[in-house]
């Protein structure tokens, strides 16, 4: 038998329940399979006119159904889905009453353009001003838009439906969100305030405006054609991420409790790690102090030592700068040892599901574990060669994995790590 | 009831630096003085027929010394950065690089400063018959100043903070209007008092002055309208008027703060938060007297600072709480300051520890009789915080004895 506290005194935290949603499917299953397969969930998008834009393709998630249709609302949708899919397997609590408290990563939320041309039609002639959109905007109409507009509505939603305890947080660290809510899950475990967390993070936000946001920053890859060979992580090529949606959620337990009651685990959070970057908004410290910082951070955290890493599920998002800088910090911190870690990012196939990356990436981290195979990177045919990863390249890898290091960098210096095996140190 | 109370106890958290730059001024002296003098400072023509309380003016420069770094934010994001600079300094940790490289913090942010003219330029173009089906897009890609977005980042507040004074511990911001600022609180705390993070710096910034934010609260008709009345005086008149506002604290450990020489305004002992599901009349009510309940005891010379918005039925049901503790005189910051959403909960602690500091409860402004009188030093005041929509926090905030 493993203690049930690590090697800090902490209590253990496994994973108990796990769903997942990309743009290659609903479910573990149907997500696994395809991934392993190299399959690739981007496509050229068709949810709005893509006229005058520079990138034209994501991954969208098109099977969720949302009437009406807001970004927000997919995100909430795919939050619910997933979540049934985590307590269905973790069979914790009763319906509706699950026994923790919630922590949503989500993408920021403001009124979406289909409201805000309602409201201009609205007013019922040509000529306007902000005056008279505000002037109509009262009276009941669209108390909806209240509702489905406040920042905690995701939350507030999925915790009355769930029954989760106390106050949801949501949260955003950008790009690092998902890593983030585990994070919280993680310490809220740790602390001993409860024996269970949920986990959840979700990003829908695939819209006009969101890709020009990300456009006018030339974040996203423009190669629109084939859609398919658009993200190119590592490679010499690689001009940008792809914006994609998604949602993950993990059913995160002590190892205590989930043991008392008979749970099967799926895996062990060992480590957690968070280190802010102060250089630059949307740029990392050239010196890479802060990510090399939040790695050993999160090796520390998880009492591990860098030959005890023997697979990397990478940020990689296939920007020019993200991929170069991430190979210079990673290979700083695990040294020699790094050309004989293997390393992948999902992003090729599945795309940067943004708020949600972190957690669906933990999943698809912790789905290795169990399958003991590594998901390939897709679209490596003109590799990097500054880049010196043993990058699974295109075909998917049988491969002895026992502790994987899941990193995560956002905008506004976010850098967040997670370590992730199958059993406790 | 659920437990998602922090369990302070095994380390004494102690507030050590307050950051305000609120519509009665920057810096604790100037909020003071004004709270003293019951002076308000609201505008009830410039976004007529809605009443706001806009910032008093401010020099970025002092706390943002690059233009480009000002360049980079909006309103809301400038006023946090310019409020916590105002706290670290007050903590007396400006520029102490030791100290800033491993400064947790938690933010309560809302986001997104719309750029009004592109929006009201597109709409009405389409009013007038622009419907090729990549208008919108061309428009965007057009008129949308590509750092804007950065400008409207939740996290870029924190982003921001980080930048300008150099901070490097971990960054989170919690979304989710007036409970984000208490979560922020209770989390911090927990931390901290845990022994996971020695120092915090926590808060959260707004800027009432925009009129996008108007519009989302108008779709609920949240908007206080016309008159400027104070909070517990709008029943038949409700609606919150929107506040500009920046609130930071410095949380430490009284260990980290004592090997420094740091001395407390007050300490943070306890701050809990719950959803009430607010289905039905009282239901808000019941989840304020379990929070209540659950904070530790208290003996000593208590006040209430209140974070109520003034809209309903949200108001009402917090006077008819408050109503069953008659006796603890109360105050409403809302009345003050207007209504800051994420920042209030922090601007109430800020306020309690400030209160305490300075041995006095500030008077009341009131003209209904819920805010009474209240005679000598207060040791230990509850911070009240119950958003317009859901959410409910409380904190207690004591003298370090």
């Amino acid at each position: 038998m493993t203690a049930p506290r690590d090697k800090l005194g902490r209590p253990v935290v496994v994973v108990t329940g796990m769903g997942i949603m990309t743009s290659l499917g609903n479910g573990k299953a149907d997500n696994w399979a395809k991934l392993v397969a190299g399959e690739s969930g981007i496509r050229t998008i068709t949810r709005f006119p893509v006229d005058g834009l520079k990138t034209t393709m994501a991954g969208t998630v098109d099977f969720v159904s949302v009437d009406p249709f807001s970004s927000t609302g997919l995100s909430e949708r795919m939050a619910e889905l997933v979540t049934q899919e985590a307590l269905d397997q973790a069979g914790i609590g009763a319906k509706a009453d699950f026994p923790g408290p919630l922590f949503l990563a989500v993408a920021p939320v403001e009124v979406e353009w289909p409201q805000r041309r309602e409201l201009g039609r609205a007013v019922g002639r040509p000529d306007f001003t902000y005056d008279d959109l505000l002037r109509i905007s009262g009276g009941g109409k669209y108390s909806a838009y209240h509702h489905r507009f406040m920042f905690g509505s995701v939350a507030a939603y999925l915790a009355e439906t769930f029954g989760t305890k106390g106050s949801p947080i949501s949260l955003s660290t950008a790009c690092a969100s998902g890593a983030t809510s585990i994070q919280l899950g993680v310490e809220a475990i740790r602390r001993g305030e409860t024996d269970a967390a949920l986990c959840v993070a979700t990003d829908g936000t695939v819209n006009p405006e969101a890709l020009v946001r990300f456009s006018l920053l030339s974040a996203l890859s423009t190669q629109n054609d084939p859609p398919q060979a658009a993200s190119r992580p590592f490679s010499k090529n690689r001009d940008g991420f792809v914006m994609a949606e998604g949602a993950g959620a993990l059913v995160l337990e002590s190892y205590e409790a989930a043991t008392a009651r008979g749970a099967k685990i799926l895996g062990v959070i060992a480590g957690c790690g968070e280190l802010t970057d102060s250089f630059h908004r949307t740029r990392s410290s050239p010196d890479g102090k802060p990510i090399i910082g939040c790695m050993n951070k999160t090796l520390a955290d998880a009492g591990m030592t860098p030959d005890q890493i023997d697979h990397i599920n990478a940020h990689g998002t296939a920007t020019p700068e993200n991929d170069k800088m991430e190979y210079n910090t990673t290979s700083a911190v695990f040294g020699d040892l790094i050309s004989k870690i293997p390393v992948t990012s999902n992003k090729s196939m599945v795309g940067h599901t943004i708020s949600a990356a972190g957690a669906v990436e933990a999943i698809f981290s912790l789905l290795t574990l169990e399958h003991q195979r590594i998901p390939p990177t897709i679209n490596y045919d003109n590799p990097d060669p500054t880049i010196l990863f043993d990058v699974v390249g295109n075909k998917a890898r049988d491969a002895r994995v026992t502790a994987v290091m899941s990193n995560s960098f956002g905008f506004g210096g976010q850098n967040a790590s997670l370590i992730l095996t199958r059993e406790p140190a | 009831m659920t437990e998602t109370a922090s369990k302070p106890g095994q380390t004494e958290v102690w507030i050590t630096g307050i950051g305000l730059a609120t519509s009665l001024g920057e810096g604790l002296d100037a909020n003071w003085a004004a709270l003293q003098e019951k002076r308000i400072n609201v505008d009830e023509k410039g976004f007529a027929p809605f009443v706001v309380h806009p910032l008093m003016p401010v020099t970025f420069d002092s706390q943002i010394p690059k233009k480009g770094d000002q360049r980079q934010m909006e309103a809301w994001q400038r006023i946090g950065v310019y409020a916590a600079g105002l706290a670290l300094d007050s903590a007396g940790i400006k520029g102490n690089k030791d100290i800033l490289s491993k400064i947790d913090m938690v933010v309560a942010a809302g986001g997104g400063e719309r750029d009004l003219n592109v929006d009201t330029g597109v709409l009405t173009a389409e009013a007038k018959g622009a419907n090729a089906p990549g208008f919108l897009n061309e428009r965007l890609m057009s008129d949308l100043r590509p750092t804007l977005f950065l400008a409207q980042l939740s996290n870029l507040l924190a982003g921001n903070i980080a930048i300008v004074n150099g901070l490097g511990g971990t960054s989170r911001t919690f979304m989710g209007e007036e409970v984000a600022g208490a979560d922020a609180a209770r989390i911090a705390l927990s931390r901290i008092a845990s022994g996971e993070s020695d120092i915090a710096l926590v808060g959260g910034s707004h800027n009432g002055e925009r009129k996008d934010l108007m519009v989302l609260y108008e779709f609920g008709d949240f908007n206080l309208k016309n008159k400027f009345a104070p909070v517990w005086a709008r029943k038949d008149h409700a609606g919150f008027a929107l506040g500009s506002a920046g609130a930071f604290l410095v949380l430490e450990s009284k260990a980290h703060a004592q090997a420094r020489g740091a001395k407390p305004f007050a300490k943070l002992s306890s701050v809990v938060t719950d959803l009430a599901r607010r289905k039905q009349s009282g239901d808000m009510g019941a989840t304020l007297e379990k929070l209540w309940a659950k904070l530790p005891k208290r003996a000593g010379k208590g006040a209430i600072i209140s974070g109520a918005t003034g809209a309903e039925p949200a108001t009402s049901e917090e006077r008819d709480f408050l109503k069953g503790h008659a006796d603890v005189p109360v105050r409403a910051t809302g009345t003050m300051f207007g209504h800051t959403m994420e920042t209030q909960f922090p601007l109430g602690i800020a306020l309690a520890a400030l209160s305490i500091s300075r041995g006095a409860l500030f008077p009341p402004n009131d003209s209904t009789g819920t805010e009474i009188e209240m005679q000598g030093a207060p040791t230990q005041i509850v911070v009240v915080g119950a958003g317009h929509w859901r959410g409910e926090g409380m904190a207690l905030v004591e003298a370090v004895s």
